[in-house]
């Protein structure tokens, strides 16, 4: 029974990076690589772990994915597809970045290193219900000096609502994040080290980190290190900085989808 | 003020349980201490992390919280910027980020410690509003507004200690947006906003001599502007004189005078407001001020009030 869910997450995600692929054709101004890595994650957030309430805390830190977070909602007819198909588009309220407002957006994100301090403020508000505030960073976050400041913060106050996924696609946009920070590593226990429970895991194996989610200690707050791979599972996208920005071009469109499909 | 400050807010949270203080690391002095002490779970203290106390505080508010962010006011305006604007104005979120001892208050502290620039950088983002009460009094009327109805993000600039009150319940109501007539006069009116309005008060004094009464408004809300009531006073006053603990750039005397010039104001406007400049100079505030051509000597010796 638990296997059937998660060969469902792997059937949603094959959705999910086809739709992405398939805007690509239509709007240039998108995050393929970096929506590509955290797939998973957002997947086991939003189809597994999470309840409706949830959903409306949850914060996308790195916000440049929201593309991905749009093709979700999409799926949980949250918004529509003619919402979607105006995305950056004169007409449309969707843009690169997730604008509070819309719909199943709950916080406007874009520049790095805001999102874990408005978690800090929602995970205190909500204290008293039983709900977990998710949140997904994105390793570049782990340089913004102001992602700390709410790092040290949140097991201070105890806050041991607080569920976070750094995406550790180890990928920026100028160089890999391990060569110019190699004293970043290892990660977790950077977060073990600030007072919190902390995991480094396969970023694409969605019943792993559900088990580590499971698993979670009530006394601390968790974050989960997700090894990823810009632009998963595609071939010449993987470790390519190019495709932080690029869409794909038609012939390059087809080869992307049927290497999703052969998966 | 800053007494004042956490007495109204104490006052108000015992009503208005949203209301939340998020400070970075400021003695929690006087009433502030009764609120920490009384409601620990509404008093966040995040440490010297300023950019978190922002973030903390749109947190709280996006969960329908009313928080106030507390602290030095050019650590609560400068160091957290990009935070106030992408978390607190694009958001449209009802925080009140509290800077304490604003302009040249920290007089002995040197130019780490002054905000000389604060209104000209909080008026430039949209949903910003900006109120700098002149006096107690009147930081209690806002205090009261932001507890319980502003609708937006507000810098809130206020005092530090041992100002003096000029206004009571005789001066016309306080009212949010509004230009507030704290003194009667005719021909010259000085405009100002914030503690410095003494000298305003000393002026009148020193004028009144000579029977020519001036009349003083507290500017304190600046941003919106109440554009309506600026124009009859464009009307009723050919005279007007701006003095501001701000710099010439962007603050009160800028609004007067790119109002003025756009409605063609044909009379004469002086302003007394910071230099462009940073001095490395310490003593009094009033030493500090004067550097800048601020004190009675040298504004009554103006030949505007000839």
């Amino acid at each position: 029974m638990k296997s059937n869910i998660f060969l469902e997450s792997k059937k949603r995600c094959k959705i999910f990076r086809k739709r992405i692929l398939e805007l690509s054709q239509k709007v240039s101004a998108l995050h393929v690589g970096g929506s590509f890595s955290c797939t998973e994650v957002m997947d086991l957030i939003f189809n597994i772990i999470s309840t409706n309430a949830e959903r409306n805390l949850f914060v996308l830190s790195k916000g440049h994915a929201s593309i991905l977070q749009y093709t979700i909602l999409e799926y949980l007819n949250v918004i529509n597809k003619k919402d979607l198909e105006n995305y950056c588009k004169k007409d449309g309220f969707l843009g690169v970045h997730p604008d509070i407002g819309n719909p199943g957006i709950n916080a406007s994100t874009g520049s790095l290193g805001h999102g874990l301090g408005m978690v800090a403020g929602i995970a205190i508000a909500e204290k008293k219900t039983k709900n977990n505030i998710y949140s997904v960073l994105s390793d570049g976050e782990l340089q913004e000096g102001s992602t700390w400041e709410a790092i040290m913060l949140i097991p201070a106050l105890k806050l041991n609502n607080v569920i976070i996924f750094i995406d550790n696609n180890n990928l920026q946009s100028l160089e890999k994040t391990s060569e110019s920070h190699p004293n970043l590593y290892p990660i977790e226990k950077k977060f073990e080290s600030f007072g919190w429970q902390s995991f480094k895991c396969d970023g694409h194996n969605t019943e792993k980190l559900y088990k580590l989610v499971k698993n979670k200690k009530k006394d601390k707050p968790l974050a989960i290190i997700a090894e990823s791979i810009k632009g998963y599972p595609v071939s010449f996208m993987m470790h390519e900085p190019i495709w932080h920005y690029k869409s794909p071009d038609k012939i390059e469109y087809k080869k992307a989808i049927s290497e999703i499909d052969s998966l | 003020m800053r007494n004042t400050f956490a007495e109204t807010l104490y006052k108000c949270a015992i009503k208005n349980k949203d209301i939340y203080v998020v400070a970075a690391d400021i003695s929690p002095a006087g009433s502030m201490e009764i609120f920490r002490k009384k409601y620990p779970n509404r008093f966040i203290n995040v440490g010297v992390a300023e950019q978190v106390m922002i973030g903390v505080s749109a947190g709280l508010a996006m969960r329908k919280k009313r928080p106030f962010a507390y602290t030095i006011a050019t650590f609560a305006l400068y160091r957290p910027f990009e935070m106030i604007r992408d978390d607190l104005c694009y958001q449209n979120l009802p925080v009140t980020i509290v800077g304490m001892g604003g302009g040249t208050i920290y007089s002995t502290l040197g130019g780490t410690h002054l905000t000389q620039e604060d209104i000209s950088i909080a008026r430039s983002i949209p949903n910003m509003n900006i109120i700098a009460p002149c006096d107690p009094n009147e930081l209690r009327e806002a205090v009261n507004y932001l507890a319980f109805k502003s609708t937006g993000p507000t810098y809130l600039r206020i005092g530090k200690s041992g100002e003096k009150n000029f206004t009571d319940e005789k001066t016309e109501k306080w009212e949010f947006g509004k230009i507030r007539k704290v003194a009667e006069g005719k021909d010259i009116c000085i405009l100002t906003f914030g503690p410095i309005i003494k000298i305003a008060f000393q002026l009148r004094e020193h004028l009144r001599k000579n029977g020519n009464k001036l009349a003083i408004f507290s500017f304190h809300t600046l941003k919106p502007i109440n554009y309506g009531q600026l124009k009859k006073i464009m009307k009723d006053f050919s005279k007007i004189v701006v003095i501001e603990d701000h710099s010439e750039i962007g603050g009160l005397s800028s609004i007067i005078k790119s109002y003025a010039s756009e409605n063609k104001y044909k009379g004469k406007i002086q302003n007394f407001s910071l230099k462009d400049k940073f001095f490395h100079k310490y003593g009094s505030q009033d030493d500090l001020l004067e550097l800048h051509g601020i004190s009675f000597n040298q504004i009554a010796k103006n030949k505007i009030f000839n």
